[in-house]
């Protein structure tokens, strides 16, 4: 089953360079409709009103951390039970992936990265493309 | 001071007034025997007043109300003069992604490197992140060394070291690095501060 390039993406940072990074990085890669959010509570009234096909956010946040974005998300609705969300953090010890794991994360990226990481871990949750 | 200050204040000055209370008693008893007693709390006392006039000479309350709030504000600085940097180079690199995409096929090779280029800006985010960490841990000692001094407070001698405590002397004493945005004048202000001793 193909990608459709054309689903909604959602990127979640503090950091806008961060937000900026990865919206271009997605931009090259195709996926153009990608909407923004700060933390964690702003991302969540946007998947209210939204539907995304990715999820892809930062962990360490204020006010509300991405993990908790993500159990939330997870706990929400049945429309986003399987959503495939992607950690991108710099957070790199064992516990944390494996908190976020269990928390019901697709995949996890450390921080840095670069453009070729991010479309691996892309195309492990949504098939290749 | 806080209810909290007042019970340590009053246990430190509990203890003193105790082992002043015991010297008296050793002195006129007259017994030979609590000599060594005697001498081990004289010995005390003095550590107590060597360490609160050493700790008087740290200048607690610079530490708190000057040297942190300096540094904290300097690594704010860096988050922020970073994050400028990284948006115009970020700017620019979106210029440049604009000229390859006109170029056609030629353009390719200059936005895969322009690509390396946003990599790269990531630094922001991380460095960012560390010096938040760094900030934090500041922070924790200030609200230790503001514990400090509401414990021992105005019973600390303080040794007047002029207004910064700052011993450098000649041209080393003019090196402050840059400045904090609110308190750096403008180029435009130095070519008038110049402009006025032309004229004289």
């Amino acid at each position: 089953m193909s990608v459709d390039k054309n689903m909604n993406v959602l990127i979640v940072d503090d950091y806008n360079t961060m937000l900026r990074i990865i919206r271009n990085l997605l931009k090259q890669l195709g996926f153009n409709n990608v909407d923004e959010a700060t933390d964690g509570s702003m991302a969540l009234e946007k998947v209210k009103k939204k539907t995304y096909g990715l999820i892809i956010s930062d962990w360490n946040m204020e006010p509300m951390t991405g993990l908790e974005f993500l159990k939330q998300v997870r706990g929400s609705t049945e429309a986003y039970k399987d959503t495939p969300f992607i950690m991108v953090t710099a957070e790199s010890k064992t516990e944390n992936v494996i908190m976020a794991k269990q928390a019901g994360v697709n995949n996890y990226i450390v921080k840095p990265f670069n453009a070729e990481t991010l479309k691996t871990k892309i195309a492990a949750v949504l098939g290749e493309f | 001071m806080t209810a909290a200050a007042e019970k340590e204040s009053f246990g430190r000055d509990q203890v003193i007034k105790i082992i002043s209370s015991v010297i008296k008693k050793v002195e006129h008893s007259g017994d030979d025997s609590r000599l060594s007693i005697f001498t081990e709390l004289k010995e005390l006392e003095r550590i107590i007043e060597e360490a609160r006039s050493e700790i008087g000479l740290a200048r607690p309350g610079d530490i708190k109300d000057k040297h942190i709030p300096t540094a904290t504000d300097e690594l704010d600085a860096v988050v922020e003069a970073t994050a400028e940097a990284s948006g115009k180079i970020m700017d620019a690199c979106d210029v440049i992604q604009e000229k390859a995409a006109e170029a056609g096929d030629a353009g390719g090779p200059i936005t895969d490197e322009v690509m390396k280029i946003y990599e790269a800006c990531s630094f922001q985010d991380i460095t960012g992140q560390r010096i938040t960490k760094v900030v934090t841990t500041l922070k924790t000692i200030e609200d230790k060394v503001h514990k400090l001094v509401q414990i021992l407070g105005d019973k600390l001698p303080i040794e007047d070291q002029g207004d910064e405590g700052d011993t450098r002397t000649g041209d080393e004493r003019l090196l402050n690095g840059p400045q904090m945005p609110d308190k750096a004048i403008s180029q435009d202000d130095i070519d008038a501060l110049l402009a006025g001793f032309d004229d004289n």
